[in-house]
Formats: structure tokens, sequence, C-alpha cells
């Protein structure tokens, strides 16, 4: 049960989103920047870090959808998320995403953790500052949002055909157009 | 030096805000909502709150701007330095008290906020809102946090501009930029 009375019938962050809507905003808008908008790095790429991060945080919630939304952009290749989560070093993914995952991973534990080698490095094969610095942010943000979702005790259901149809959902429309499913319309309108 | 080139000159989570002003736009507004728009927590109460995760985080920049934004709410910078050290001594009421707690919690860990803890808040007299709104606060310094630290940015070691920042936050919010 939720530490708060929480909207019923809505999963995760979408029952903390729609209990408060003037905060939902920003943090939709945030993460449609950072993971379904135009980017150098692809969307699978994007929801891979937010996925490995959310894992590292232990968020149920987080690591199922997310992980589904990257799976819904790789061509549905659910064996590649988990690699990811398990033993990204040994996944068929670039090295310039290894070596920003290996940044995502330092954020998470503290920002202080990552060194100019580290950066170095991922630039050495092909990086971008803009690259670095949203992995950064993506890392430092689902430090955010999987605190939001656990801190809560939000509904987080066992459930892995509901992530895999939302996950369908949010890979072809993003997050702010989904958040129109379950926040009032000016809420979720830009 | 910070890990990427970012704008010389600006201190902590402005340089990471001029270099990318896509994800600034909501990263400011939350801390808007969060910490400076109307609430039934007071502006203090709210930037004490990120001030002690920031604290736990051992963010320099951002327990120094948010402590002195919280100085300049709570006029006194004494309170600020106790809430960070020990907030259960501190001249603060039991709520606040109860609403740190959790958010300490929040900071180590969403899952470790406990039932109890909830119940201890709401004896307190806090709301649903305000325990959300903790919640949150304490996450999105999570976030405030790693990002300044993790992207190495410049953080002086220069006391009188804090308390010049802080005035700003404290007066204008988190909207526009304070440099």
């Amino acid at each position: 049960m939720p530490h708060i009375a929480l909207p019923e019938g809505l999963p995760g962050i979408r029952g903390a989103m729609a209990f408060r809507p003037e905060t939902a905003r920003p943090l939709n808008e945030l993460v449609e920047v950072l993971l379904f908008g135009p980017h150098t790095l692809t969307q699978g790429e994007r929801e891979l870090i937010a996925t490995y991060v959310s894992y590292l945080n232990d968020c149920h919630f987080c690591q199922s959808i997310h992980g589904a939304i990257a799976a819904a952009h790789l061509d549905g290749d659910e064996d590649l998320v988990k690699r990811v989560k398990s033993d990204f070093q040994r996944a068929a993914i670039s090295d310039r995403l290894k070596a920003l995952l290996v940044i995502a991973g330092k954020v998470q534990r503290g920002g202080k953790n990552v060194t100019a080698a580290d950066a170095e490095h991922a630039r050495s094969l092909g990086a971008t500052d803009v690259e670095i610095h949203d992995t950064v942010l993506i890392a430092a943000a689902f430090c955010m949002y999987n605190r939001y979702v656990d801190g809560l005790g939000t509904i987080q259901p066992q459930d892995e055909a509901m992530y895999r149809e939302r996950g369908k959902v949010v890979a072809r429309h993003g997050y702010v157009e989904g958040s129109k499913d379950y926040l009032p319309a000016e809420a979720a309108a830009r | 030096m910070p890990h990427i080139a970012l704008p010389e000159g600006l201190p902590g989570i402005s340089a990471g805000f001029a270099f990318r002003p896509e994800t600034a736009k909501p990263m400011r507004d939350l801390a808007h909502i969060l910490l400076h728009e109307p609430n039934s927590l007071t502006p203090g109460e709210r930037e004490l709150i990120a001030t002690y995760v920031s604290s736990q985080n051992d963010c320099f920049f951002c327990q120094a701007s948010h402590g002195a934004a919280a100085a300049c709410h709570v006029g006194s910078s004494e309170i600020v330095q106790q809430v960070k050290t020990d907030f259960e001594s501190a001249p603060i009421t039991p709520k606040l008290k109860a609403l740190l707690a959790i958010a300490g919690k929040v900071q180590q860990d969403g899952k470790r906020v406990s039932a109890a803890d909830i119940g201890e808040a709401k004896a307190h007299g806090a709301t649903d809102i305000e325990i959300h709104d903790t919640v949150l606060i304490a996450a999105a310094f999570c976030m405030y946090n790693r990002y300044v630290d993790g992207l190495g940015t410049w953080q002086p070691r220069d006391e009188p501009m804090y308390v010049e920042m802080g005035k700003h936050l404290a007066d204008q919010g988190y909207q526009q930029s304070s440099r």
C-alpha cells in the first residue's frame, strides 16, 4: 500500500504524478528531452542507460518499464536489455555505449566517482560532450525517479505483459503525450 | 576542471544549465515549484530539506547555495548548520524533524521509508502533500547533487558569493538565472 493516498489503479510513477500534476509536468518534460527527443544517442541507447541505473537502484517499476521501452526501440530484443543489466561489458552494444554506462554507474553511486579519465575514455570512443552531459543527467535523474517511486511506496505490479504493452505505447508516443492518459488535460499540455 | 567543455565563469549547476538549456528549463521549473511556490511548508522549511539532503550527499555547491537560501528565509545561518549536523537537536518543529527523517531515508534509498516514518510525520500534523513533496525534494536533490558533482563543475570556496546567491534564490526562486 502506498504511504499516502495516491489515486488507485495507476502503477508506479503514474499514481504519484496524478496525485501532484504540478510537479508531474516538469518531471515528464525532463524525461522527454533526455530519453525521447532528437539526439545523437538513439532512443534505445538512452533507455538502456535509464534501465541500467534503475536496476542498480533496485527499483522494480522503473527498470521494468524502461526495460520494456528499450526493448520496444530495439526490435523487441529483451535479451539484450537483460544482458545490459547483468553484465553490460559483454553485451552486444557499442564500445561508446559501454563507456557511457561506466559513467552512469559511477553517477549512480555518487557524482564525485566520475573521473576525467572516464570522460576521456568515452570521448576517445567517439562520445561528444553533449552525450556525456546527457549520460550524467540521465543517471542523476533516475536516481530521482527511482527514489520518488520507491519512497512513496507506489504500487509496482509483477506483470510483465503490462510493462511490455505500456512500453510500446511510450516508445511510440513519448512521455509528454503518454501522460495525457493519466493527467488532467491542462497539466499534460506543454 | 569540468569533465566536459562547460561555459567558463559559471559556478556549479549554472554551468550545466547554460550548457544545455533544453534540460535546464524543466529542472528549474521543478525546483521552483518544490522550493519557491506557495505551499503549506514554508520556503525556509523546504530549503532546509534540500540543504540537508545535499549535505548528506556531500555536494558542496548545493549545500552552500541552498543553505544560504534557507538562512535567508529563516533568518539564521546557525539553524542551517544545526540541521545539517544534528537536526534532532535543532530549534525546528517536530513535524519538520519527522519530514527530515523521511528525506534522509529517501537519500539512502526510497525503499527505506517505512509506514512508521509516515505515521510519525502524520502524528505531528504533516499532510499527504507535504509528505509527497518531502519525498520528491529529497529525490530531486539526489539528482541535482549528482549532476553538479558528476560533471565536475567549478564549486568555488567563496562564502560571500553563496550569500548573494541565497538572497537571489530566496527572493526570486529558480526560474531565472541568478547570474
